[in-house]
Protein backbone atom coordinates (compact mmCIF):
# COMPACT_ATOMS: atom_id res chain seq x y z
CA UNK A 1 0.00 0.00 0.00
CA UNK A 2 2.92 2.60 0.89
CA UNK A 3 4.91 1.41 -2.44
CA UNK A 4 1.62 1.74 -4.16
CA UNK A 5 1.40 5.60 -2.37
CA UNK A 6 5.07 6.15 -3.25
CA UNK A 7 4.75 5.49 -6.68
CA UNK A 8 1.73 7.39 -7.37
CA UNK A 9 2.97 10.40 -5.79
CA UNK A 10 6.40 10.29 -7.91
CA UNK A 11 4.42 9.88 -10.87
CA UNK A 12 2.63 12.57 -9.87
CA UNK A 13 5.16 14.91 -9.11
CA UNK A 14 7.39 13.92 -12.71
CA UNK A 15 4.62 13.60 -14.92
CA UNK A 16 4.49 17.57 -13.89
CA UNK A 17 0.78 17.33 -13.95
CA UNK A 18 -2.20 17.56 -11.28
CA UNK A 19 0.62 19.02 -9.02
CA UNK A 20 1.30 22.58 -10.11
CA UNK A 21 -1.98 22.58 -12.75
CA UNK A 22 -4.59 22.62 -9.80
CA UNK A 23 -2.59 24.66 -8.00
CA UNK A 24 -2.37 27.40 -10.82
CA UNK A 25 -6.33 26.84 -11.66
CA UNK A 26 -7.21 27.54 -7.97
CA UNK A 27 -4.85 30.85 -8.08
CA UNK A 28 -6.95 31.54 -11.15
CA UNK A 29 -10.23 31.72 -10.42
CA UNK A 30 -9.76 33.38 -7.15
CA UNK A 31 -8.25 36.08 -9.00
CA UNK A 32 -11.25 36.38 -11.76
CA UNK A 33 -13.72 36.83 -9.07
CA UNK A 34 -13.12 40.45 -8.00
CA UNK A 35 -12.83 41.16 -11.77
CA UNK A 36 -16.57 39.50 -11.72
CA UNK A 37 -18.08 40.99 -8.93
CA UNK A 38 -16.19 44.53 -8.81
CA UNK A 39 -12.96 45.73 -6.11
CA UNK A 40 -14.87 46.77 -3.00
CA UNK A 41 -13.74 45.27 -0.46
CA UNK A 42 -16.72 44.50 2.30
CA UNK A 43 -17.95 42.84 -0.37
CA UNK A 44 -15.12 40.86 -1.50
CA UNK A 45 -14.35 39.58 2.32
CA UNK A 46 -18.33 38.55 2.83
CA UNK A 47 -17.94 36.16 -0.34
CA UNK A 48 -14.31 34.74 0.65
CA UNK A 49 -15.20 32.17 2.35
CA UNK A 50 -17.72 30.38 -0.63
CA UNK A 51 -14.81 31.18 -3.01
CA UNK A 52 -12.06 29.39 -1.40
CA UNK A 53 -14.30 26.82 -0.95
CA UNK A 54 -15.65 26.69 -4.53
CA UNK A 55 -12.21 27.53 -6.09
CA UNK A 56 -10.80 24.42 -4.41
CA UNK A 57 -13.27 21.88 -5.04
CA UNK A 58 -12.89 22.86 -8.74
CA UNK A 59 -9.54 22.78 -8.43
CA UNK A 60 -9.40 19.25 -6.87
CA UNK A 61 -12.39 18.31 -9.72
CA UNK A 62 -9.66 19.00 -12.80
CA UNK A 63 -7.15 16.40 -11.89
CA UNK A 64 -9.64 13.28 -10.22
CA UNK A 65 -10.10 11.97 -14.51
CA UNK A 66 -6.53 11.35 -14.07
CA UNK A 67 -6.12 8.69 -10.76
CA UNK A 68 -7.26 5.65 -12.94
CA UNK A 69 -7.12 6.67 -16.20
CA UNK A 70 -3.18 5.96 -17.33
CA UNK A 71 -3.15 3.19 -14.99
CA UNK A 72 -6.46 1.38 -16.58
CA UNK A 73 -5.13 2.50 -20.08
CA UNK A 74 -1.37 0.79 -19.33
CA UNK A 75 -2.90 -2.31 -17.62
CA UNK A 76 -1.34 -1.70 -14.36
CA UNK A 77 -4.42 -1.41 -13.14
CA UNK A 78 -5.37 -5.25 -13.63
CA UNK A 79 -2.43 -5.77 -12.62
CA UNK A 80 -3.16 -4.04 -9.00
CA UNK A 81 -6.46 -6.33 -9.03
CA UNK A 82 -4.46 -9.67 -9.55
CA UNK A 83 -1.98 -8.36 -6.81
CA UNK A 84 -2.52 -9.15 -2.65
CA UNK A 85 -3.76 -5.79 -1.74
CA UNK A 86 -7.59 -6.07 -1.90
CA UNK A 87 -9.05 -3.45 -4.77
CA UNK A 88 -10.19 -1.23 -1.16
CA UNK A 89 -6.86 -0.62 -0.22
CA UNK A 90 -5.99 0.39 -3.55
CA UNK A 91 -8.81 2.98 -3.73
CA UNK A 92 -7.93 4.48 -0.63
CA UNK A 93 -4.39 4.77 -1.25
CA UNK A 94 -5.09 6.25 -4.99
CA UNK A 95 -8.26 8.52 -2.88
CA UNK A 96 -4.73 9.44 -0.42
CA UNK A 97 -2.28 10.14 -3.18
CA UNK A 98 -5.03 12.23 -5.16
CA UNK A 99 -5.38 14.28 -1.45
CA UNK A 100 -1.44 15.03 -0.71
CA UNK A 101 -0.89 16.09 -4.66
CA UNK A 102 -3.73 18.50 -5.17
CA UNK A 103 -5.94 18.94 -1.49
CA UNK A 104 -3.01 19.42 0.99
CA UNK A 105 -1.38 22.08 -1.02
CA UNK A 106 -4.46 23.28 -1.86
CA UNK A 107 -5.05 23.76 1.68
CA UNK A 108 -1.62 25.90 2.32
CA UNK A 109 -1.83 28.13 -0.83
CA UNK A 110 -5.53 29.43 0.43
CA UNK A 111 -4.93 31.23 3.29
CA UNK A 112 -2.73 33.29 0.82
CA UNK A 113 -5.21 33.61 -1.51
CA UNK A 114 -7.61 34.50 1.28
CA UNK A 115 -5.69 37.71 1.27
CA UNK A 116 -6.46 38.65 -1.95
CA UNK A 117 -9.99 38.69 -0.96
CA UNK A 118 -9.49 40.54 2.38
CA UNK A 119 -11.02 37.45 4.42
CA UNK A 120 -11.16 38.12 7.62
CA UNK A 121 -8.58 37.93 10.23
CA UNK A 122 -10.36 35.67 12.24
CA UNK A 123 -11.47 33.33 9.63
CA UNK A 124 -7.49 32.33 8.78
CA UNK A 125 -7.32 29.38 11.32
CA UNK A 126 -10.62 28.00 10.10
CA UNK A 127 -10.26 27.77 6.55
CA UNK A 128 -7.13 26.29 7.10
CA UNK A 129 -9.04 24.14 9.74
CA UNK A 130 -12.41 23.49 6.65
CA UNK A 131 -10.16 22.67 4.32
CA UNK A 132 -7.69 19.97 6.22
CA UNK A 133 -11.03 18.12 7.28
CA UNK A 134 -13.01 18.60 4.47
CA UNK A 135 -10.24 18.06 1.27
CA UNK A 136 -10.00 14.51 2.04
CA UNK A 137 -13.29 13.64 1.35
CA UNK A 138 -13.04 15.35 -2.07
CA UNK A 139 -10.81 13.20 -3.46
CA UNK A 140 -12.50 10.21 -2.04
CA UNK A 141 -15.29 11.01 -3.20
CA UNK A 142 -13.65 11.73 -6.46
CA UNK A 143 -11.73 8.54 -6.87
CA UNK A 144 -15.56 7.54 -6.75
CA UNK A 145 -16.27 9.26 -9.79
CA UNK A 146 -12.94 8.41 -11.31
CA UNK A 147 -13.87 4.87 -11.14
CA UNK A 148 -17.53 5.08 -12.42
CA UNK A 149 -15.99 6.70 -15.26
CA UNK A 150 -12.65 4.64 -15.93
CA UNK A 151 -13.64 2.63 -19.33
CA UNK A 152 -15.10 5.81 -21.11
CA UNK A 153 -13.41 7.47 -23.80
CA UNK A 154 -14.40 10.76 -22.85
CA UNK A 155 -15.41 11.13 -19.00
CA UNK A 156 -13.98 13.95 -18.24
CA UNK A 157 -17.58 16.10 -18.46
CA UNK A 158 -19.54 13.20 -17.42
CA UNK A 159 -17.08 13.11 -14.54
CA UNK A 160 -17.69 16.46 -13.09
CA UNK A 161 -21.74 16.24 -13.75
CA UNK A 162 -21.00 13.03 -11.21
CA UNK A 163 -19.49 14.05 -8.56
CA UNK A 164 -20.15 18.14 -8.53
CA UNK A 165 -23.46 17.15 -6.89
CA UNK A 166 -21.79 14.30 -4.54
CA UNK A 167 -19.75 17.98 -3.05
CA UNK A 168 -22.61 19.68 -1.83
CA UNK A 169 -22.82 18.43 1.51
CA UNK A 170 -18.85 19.12 2.39
CA UNK A 171 -19.39 22.58 0.47
CA UNK A 172 -22.16 23.49 2.72
CA UNK A 173 -20.75 22.91 5.97
CA UNK A 174 -17.05 23.70 4.98
CA UNK A 175 -18.07 27.51 3.50
CA UNK A 176 -20.31 27.45 6.75
CA UNK A 177 -17.57 26.60 8.98
CA UNK A 178 -15.29 29.44 7.73
CA UNK A 179 -18.08 31.72 7.21
CA UNK A 180 -19.05 31.18 11.10
CA UNK A 181 -15.68 31.91 11.89
CA UNK A 182 -15.50 35.19 9.79
CA UNK A 183 -18.47 36.40 12.06
CA UNK A 184 -17.31 35.52 15.41
CA UNK A 185 -19.87 32.41 15.79
CA UNK A 186 -18.20 29.14 16.95
CA UNK A 187 -17.89 27.10 14.16
CA UNK A 188 -17.48 24.14 15.99
CA UNK A 189 -20.70 22.34 14.85
CA UNK A 190 -20.19 22.75 11.01
CA UNK A 191 -16.42 21.43 11.90
CA UNK A 192 -17.85 18.73 13.16
CA UNK A 193 -20.39 17.60 11.06
CA UNK A 194 -17.75 17.72 8.28
CA UNK A 195 -15.51 15.77 10.21
CA UNK A 196 -18.44 13.18 10.32
CA UNK A 197 -19.06 12.86 6.40
CA UNK A 198 -14.88 12.55 5.75
CA UNK A 199 -15.03 9.75 8.16
CA UNK A 200 -17.85 8.19 6.39
CA UNK A 201 -17.00 8.63 3.05
CA UNK A 202 -13.12 6.71 3.95
CA UNK A 203 -15.28 4.47 5.53
CA UNK A 204 -18.17 3.36 3.11
CA UNK A 205 -16.78 4.65 -0.38
CA UNK A 206 -14.03 2.69 -0.84
CA UNK A 207 -16.19 -0.33 -0.96
CA UNK A 208 -18.05 1.82 -3.61
CA UNK A 209 -15.09 2.25 -5.34
CA UNK A 210 -13.38 -1.00 -5.50
CA UNK A 211 -16.84 -2.32 -6.68
CA UNK A 212 -16.70 -0.39 -9.53
CA UNK A 213 -13.25 -1.03 -10.42
CA UNK A 214 -13.92 -4.64 -10.10
CA UNK A 215 -17.39 -4.35 -12.43
CA UNK A 216 -15.34 -1.72 -15.09
CA UNK A 217 -12.12 -4.59 -15.22
CA UNK A 218 -14.80 -7.48 -15.92
CA UNK B 1 -63.84 29.05 -15.74
CA UNK B 2 -63.70 30.22 -12.74
CA UNK B 3 -62.63 33.53 -11.24
CA UNK B 4 -58.99 33.50 -10.79
CA UNK B 5 -58.72 36.83 -9.76
CA UNK B 6 -55.20 38.61 -9.56
CA UNK B 7 -53.43 35.08 -10.52
CA UNK B 8 -54.68 34.04 -12.79
CA UNK B 9 -51.47 34.04 -15.24
CA UNK B 10 -49.87 32.52 -12.70
CA UNK B 11 -52.40 29.20 -12.19
CA UNK B 12 -53.07 29.18 -16.05
CA UNK B 13 -49.07 28.99 -16.64
CA UNK B 14 -48.26 26.23 -13.78
CA UNK B 15 -51.11 24.44 -15.46
CA UNK B 16 -50.12 24.84 -18.97
CA UNK B 17 -46.25 24.12 -18.53
CA UNK B 18 -46.93 21.34 -16.52
CA UNK B 19 -49.12 19.34 -18.80
CA UNK B 20 -47.32 20.36 -21.38
CA UNK B 21 -44.32 18.48 -20.21
CA UNK B 22 -46.43 15.66 -18.93
CA UNK B 23 -47.86 14.95 -22.54
CA UNK B 24 -44.65 15.75 -23.55
CA UNK B 25 -43.10 13.10 -21.93
CA UNK B 26 -46.10 10.75 -22.69
CA UNK B 27 -45.66 11.23 -26.07
CA UNK B 28 -41.92 10.76 -26.36
CA UNK B 29 -42.27 7.18 -24.67
CA UNK B 30 -45.24 6.34 -26.70
CA UNK B 31 -43.06 7.38 -30.35
CA UNK B 32 -39.57 5.34 -28.65
CA UNK B 33 -41.99 2.25 -28.05
CA UNK B 34 -43.55 2.14 -31.34
CA UNK B 35 -40.54 2.45 -32.89
CA UNK B 36 -38.68 -0.26 -31.22
CA UNK B 37 -41.46 -2.48 -31.18
CA UNK B 38 -41.73 -2.22 -34.89
CA UNK B 39 -37.71 -2.32 -35.41
CA UNK B 40 -37.94 -5.57 -33.29
CA UNK B 41 -40.85 -7.05 -35.15
CA UNK B 42 -38.76 -6.41 -38.32
CA UNK B 43 -35.46 -8.07 -37.10
CA UNK B 44 -37.43 -10.79 -35.85
CA UNK B 45 -39.27 -11.40 -39.19
CA UNK B 46 -36.08 -11.02 -41.37
CA UNK B 47 -32.94 -11.83 -39.49
CA UNK C 1 -44.47 -20.10 -8.14
CA UNK C 2 -42.59 -17.09 -6.27
CA UNK C 3 -43.33 -13.23 -6.94
CA UNK C 4 -39.76 -13.61 -8.98
CA UNK C 5 -40.91 -15.07 -11.36
CA UNK C 6 -43.01 -11.96 -12.27
CA UNK C 7 -39.87 -10.53 -13.37
CA UNK C 8 -38.72 -12.59 -16.08
CA UNK C 9 -38.46 -11.20 -19.08
CA UNK C 10 -40.95 -12.79 -21.07
CA UNK C 11 -43.40 -13.35 -18.65
CA UNK C 12 -42.94 -9.86 -18.01
CA UNK C 13 -43.99 -8.94 -21.71
CA UNK C 14 -46.85 -10.97 -21.13
CA UNK C 15 -48.32 -9.73 -17.76
CA UNK C 16 -47.73 -6.03 -19.20
CA UNK C 17 -49.81 -5.99 -22.17
CA UNK C 18 -53.05 -6.53 -20.80
CA UNK C 19 -52.50 -4.62 -17.61
CA UNK C 20 -50.60 -1.78 -19.52
CA UNK C 21 -53.89 0.06 -21.12
CA UNK C 22 -56.10 -0.09 -18.11
CA UNK C 23 -53.17 1.49 -15.99
CA UNK C 24 -52.80 4.28 -18.65
CA UNK C 25 -56.96 4.69 -18.91
CA UNK C 26 -57.10 4.66 -14.58
CA UNK C 27 -54.16 6.75 -14.35
CA UNK C 28 -55.82 9.26 -17.09
CA UNK C 29 -59.18 9.28 -15.68
CA UNK C 30 -57.85 9.89 -12.29
CA UNK C 31 -55.96 12.89 -13.30
CA UNK C 32 -58.48 14.34 -15.75
CA UNK C 33 -61.27 14.15 -12.51
CA UNK C 34 -58.57 15.38 -9.80
CA UNK C 35 -57.68 18.54 -11.80
CA UNK C 36 -61.06 19.34 -13.15
CA UNK C 37 -62.19 19.02 -9.67
CA UNK C 38 -59.16 20.99 -8.47
CA UNK C 39 -59.48 23.02 -11.12
CA UNK C 40 -63.12 24.67 -11.53
CA UNK C 41 -64.90 23.26 -8.73
CA UNK C 42 -62.79 24.15 -5.45
CA UNK C 43 -62.54 27.63 -3.50
CA UNK C 44 -59.78 29.89 -3.71
CA UNK C 45 -57.98 29.87 0.03
CA UNK C 46 -59.11 33.29 1.50
CA UNK C 47 -55.19 33.89 2.20
CA UNK C 48 -53.44 32.15 -1.13
CA UNK C 49 -56.53 33.39 -3.21
CA UNK C 50 -56.42 31.26 -6.54
CA UNK C 51 -52.71 30.10 -6.60
CA UNK C 52 -54.14 27.41 -3.99
CA UNK C 53 -55.15 25.20 -7.01
CA UNK C 54 -51.21 24.99 -8.27
CA UNK C 55 -51.00 22.43 -5.23
CA UNK C 56 -52.80 19.68 -7.63
CA UNK C 57 -49.88 19.64 -10.17
CA UNK C 58 -47.42 20.89 -7.42
CA UNK C 59 -47.62 17.91 -4.16
CA UNK C 60 -48.30 14.58 -6.35
CA UNK C 61 -44.98 15.69 -8.78
CA UNK C 62 -43.03 16.69 -5.71
CA UNK C 63 -44.34 13.54 -4.46
CA UNK C 64 -43.44 11.21 -7.21
CA UNK C 65 -40.40 12.93 -8.08
CA UNK C 66 -38.86 11.80 -4.42
CA UNK C 67 -40.57 8.40 -5.21
CA UNK C 68 -39.40 7.60 -8.47
CA UNK C 69 -35.89 7.86 -6.97
CA UNK C 70 -36.72 5.30 -4.11
CA UNK C 71 -38.31 2.88 -6.95
CA UNK C 72 -34.45 3.49 -8.79
CA UNK C 73 -32.99 2.59 -5.46
CA UNK C 74 -35.11 -0.66 -4.78
CA UNK C 75 -34.71 -1.76 -8.57
CA UNK C 76 -30.31 -1.20 -8.52
CA UNK C 77 -30.97 -3.08 -5.07
CA UNK C 78 -32.67 -6.33 -6.75
CA UNK C 79 -30.83 -6.11 -9.72
CA UNK C 80 -27.25 -5.94 -7.39
CA UNK C 81 -28.81 -8.87 -5.16
CA UNK C 82 -30.56 -11.14 -7.95
CA UNK C 83 -29.49 -10.04 -11.08
CA UNK C 84 -33.02 -9.55 -12.35
CA UNK C 85 -32.68 -7.59 -15.88
CA UNK C 86 -35.59 -6.19 -15.68
CA UNK C 87 -35.38 -4.51 -13.06
CA UNK C 88 -32.17 -2.74 -13.98
CA UNK C 89 -33.95 -1.67 -17.10
CA UNK C 90 -36.97 -0.89 -15.14
CA UNK C 91 -34.98 1.38 -12.80
CA UNK C 92 -33.08 2.86 -16.41
CA UNK C 93 -37.28 3.83 -17.42
CA UNK C 94 -38.23 5.07 -14.67
CA UNK C 95 -35.32 8.07 -14.38
CA UNK C 96 -36.34 10.53 -16.97
CA UNK C 97 -39.81 9.68 -15.72
CA UNK C 98 -38.43 11.18 -12.09
CA UNK C 99 -36.23 14.05 -14.11
CA UNK C 100 -39.96 15.46 -15.37
CA UNK C 101 -41.76 15.18 -12.05
CA UNK C 102 -39.12 16.97 -10.49
CA UNK C 103 -38.98 19.52 -13.32
CA UNK C 104 -42.65 19.93 -12.89
CA UNK C 105 -42.20 20.15 -9.09
CA UNK C 106 -39.29 23.21 -9.52
CA UNK C 107 -41.90 25.20 -12.01
CA UNK C 108 -44.71 25.11 -10.39
CA UNK C 109 -42.87 26.05 -7.03
CA UNK C 110 -41.71 28.64 -8.85
CA UNK C 111 -45.22 30.20 -10.49
CA UNK C 112 -46.57 29.56 -6.85
CA UNK C 113 -43.58 31.52 -4.97
CA UNK C 114 -43.54 34.61 -7.66
CA UNK C 115 -46.95 35.78 -5.77
CA UNK C 116 -46.84 33.90 -2.24
CA UNK C 117 -43.21 34.49 -1.14
CA UNK C 118 -42.78 37.39 -3.58
CA UNK C 119 -39.85 35.49 -5.46
CA UNK C 120 -39.80 32.83 -7.72
CA UNK C 121 -36.71 30.96 -6.51
CA UNK C 122 -34.88 31.01 -3.12
CA UNK C 123 -32.50 29.14 -1.87
CA UNK C 124 -34.67 27.65 0.43
CA UNK C 125 -34.17 24.15 1.72
CA UNK C 126 -36.81 22.07 -0.04
CA UNK C 127 -36.01 24.53 -3.16
CA UNK C 128 -32.59 23.43 -3.10
CA UNK C 129 -32.62 19.87 -2.01
CA UNK C 130 -34.95 19.32 -5.43
CA UNK C 131 -32.32 21.20 -7.59
CA UNK C 132 -29.55 18.63 -6.01
CA UNK C 133 -32.65 15.99 -6.57
CA UNK C 134 -32.45 16.88 -10.34
CA UNK C 135 -28.44 16.99 -11.04
CA UNK C 136 -28.85 13.74 -9.69
CA UNK C 137 -30.96 12.44 -11.80
CA UNK C 138 -28.73 14.11 -14.50
CA UNK C 139 -26.08 11.91 -13.42
CA UNK C 140 -27.38 8.78 -13.45
CA UNK C 141 -28.94 9.21 -16.61
CA UNK C 142 -26.07 10.29 -18.48
CA UNK C 143 -23.82 7.52 -17.14
CA UNK C 144 -26.77 4.96 -18.74
CA UNK C 145 -25.82 7.10 -21.97
CA UNK C 146 -22.20 7.28 -22.06
CA UNK C 147 -22.06 3.42 -21.34
CA UNK C 148 -22.15 0.90 -23.87
CA UNK C 149 -22.28 -2.99 -22.63
CA UNK C 150 -25.65 -3.32 -20.59
CA UNK C 151 -24.62 -4.93 -18.03
CA UNK C 152 -21.68 -3.18 -17.26
CA UNK C 153 -24.05 0.22 -17.30
CA UNK C 154 -26.54 -1.18 -14.99
CA UNK C 155 -24.18 -2.28 -12.29
CA UNK C 156 -22.27 1.12 -12.20
CA UNK C 157 -25.49 3.21 -12.10
CA UNK C 158 -26.81 0.67 -9.47
CA UNK C 159 -23.91 1.56 -7.38
CA UNK C 160 -24.06 5.22 -8.29
CA UNK C 161 -28.14 5.10 -7.22
CA UNK C 162 -26.76 3.57 -4.20
CA UNK C 163 -24.16 6.03 -3.21
CA UNK C 164 -26.44 9.13 -4.35
CA UNK C 165 -29.22 8.22 -2.25
CA UNK C 166 -26.81 8.67 0.68
CA UNK C 167 -25.98 11.68 -0.20
CA UNK C 168 -28.83 13.01 -1.55
CA UNK C 169 -30.09 12.48 2.08
CA UNK C 170 -27.01 13.75 3.42
CA UNK C 171 -27.54 16.81 1.37
CA UNK C 172 -31.00 17.17 2.51
CA UNK C 173 -30.04 17.83 6.18
CA UNK C 174 -26.94 19.98 4.84
CA UNK C 175 -29.19 22.18 3.37
CA UNK C 176 -31.61 22.10 6.34
CA UNK C 177 -28.20 23.27 8.41
CA UNK C 178 -27.15 25.83 5.93
CA UNK C 179 -30.57 27.80 5.36
CA UNK C 180 -33.79 27.50 7.25
CA UNK C 181 -36.17 28.57 4.57
CA UNK C 182 -39.63 29.90 3.38
CA UNK C 183 -41.21 26.89 2.89
CA UNK C 184 -44.19 25.83 4.83
CA UNK C 185 -43.90 22.24 6.67
CA UNK C 186 -45.27 18.85 5.32
CA UNK C 187 -49.17 19.75 4.84
CA UNK C 188 -50.37 16.11 4.27
CA UNK C 189 -49.28 13.67 7.31
CA UNK C 190 -51.53 12.02 8.44
CA UNK C 191 -51.11 12.67 12.22
CA UNK C 192 -51.24 16.41 12.60
CA UNK C 193 -53.99 18.67 13.68
CA UNK C 194 -53.25 21.45 11.32
CA UNK C 195 -53.80 20.08 8.06
CA UNK C 196 -55.35 21.47 4.72
CA UNK C 197 -59.03 21.68 4.90
CA UNK C 198 -61.20 18.62 3.43
CA UNK C 199 -62.06 21.02 0.59
CA UNK C 200 -58.55 20.87 -0.85
CA UNK C 201 -58.34 17.60 0.39
CA UNK C 202 -60.10 15.03 -1.74
CA UNK C 203 -59.22 16.87 -5.01
CA UNK C 204 -55.73 16.09 -4.03
CA UNK C 205 -55.93 12.55 -3.43
CA UNK C 206 -57.36 11.96 -6.43
CA UNK C 207 -54.52 13.89 -8.33
CA UNK C 208 -51.80 12.21 -6.12
CA UNK C 209 -53.53 8.75 -7.09
CA UNK C 210 -53.59 9.53 -10.73
CA UNK C 211 -49.90 11.14 -10.50
CA UNK C 212 -48.77 7.38 -9.00
CA UNK C 213 -50.88 5.48 -11.56
CA UNK C 214 -49.05 7.58 -14.13
CA UNK C 215 -45.63 6.86 -12.94
CA UNK C 216 -46.16 2.93 -13.03
CA UNK C 217 -47.97 3.14 -16.25
CA UNK C 218 -45.40 5.15 -17.84
CA UNK C 219 -42.86 3.25 -16.04
CA UNK C 220 -43.87 -0.25 -17.56
CA UNK C 221 -44.43 0.81 -20.81
CA UNK C 222 -40.81 2.21 -20.96
CA UNK C 223 -39.55 -0.74 -19.11
CA UNK C 224 -41.25 -2.72 -22.44
CA UNK C 225 -39.35 -0.66 -24.79
CA UNK C 226 -35.70 -1.08 -22.99
CA UNK C 227 -36.35 -4.94 -22.77
CA UNK C 228 -37.70 -5.19 -26.83
CA UNK C 229 -34.42 -2.83 -27.76
CA UNK C 230 -32.73 -4.98 -25.26
CA UNK C 231 -33.74 -8.43 -27.25
CA UNK C 232 -33.20 -6.54 -30.23
CA UNK C 233 -29.40 -5.32 -29.67
CA UNK C 234 -28.70 -9.49 -28.91
CA UNK C 235 -30.26 -10.30 -32.15
CA UNK C 236 -28.42 -8.50 -34.21
CA UNK C 237 -25.06 -9.52 -32.69
CA UNK C 238 -26.23 -13.35 -33.06
CA UNK C 239 -27.19 -12.32 -36.27
CA UNK C 240 -23.79 -10.52 -37.34
CA UNK C 241 -21.88 -13.68 -35.54
CA UNK C 242 -23.68 -16.28 -37.68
Amino acid sequence: MIALLWRDLRLAIRAGGGFGLGLAFFLIVVVLVPFGVGPETALLSRIAPGILWVASLLAALLSLDRIFALDYEDGSLALLATSPLPMEGVAMTKALAHWITTGLPLTFAAPVLGFLLSLAPEAYFYLLLSLLIGTPALSMIGTFGAALTVGLRRGGLLLSLLVLPLYVPTLIFGAEAVRRGAEGLDPTGALMLMGGITAGCFALLPFATAATLRINLR
Amino acid sequence: MPDLGAYAAEVLSAYAVSIALLVALIWMSYRRYIKVRAALEDVERNG
Amino acid sequence: MSMWEYANPKKFMGWTRPVLPWTFALAGICLVVGLIWGFFFTPDDFRQGSTVKIIYLHVPSALMAINAWIMMLVASLIWVVRRHHVSALAARAAAPVGVVFTLIALFTGGIWGQPMWGTYWAWDPRLTSFLILFLFYLGYIALWEAIEDPDTAADLTSVLCMVGSVFAILSRYAVLFWNQGLHQGASLSLDKEENISDVFWFPLLVCIAGFVLLFIALVLMRTRTEIRARRMRALEARARRA
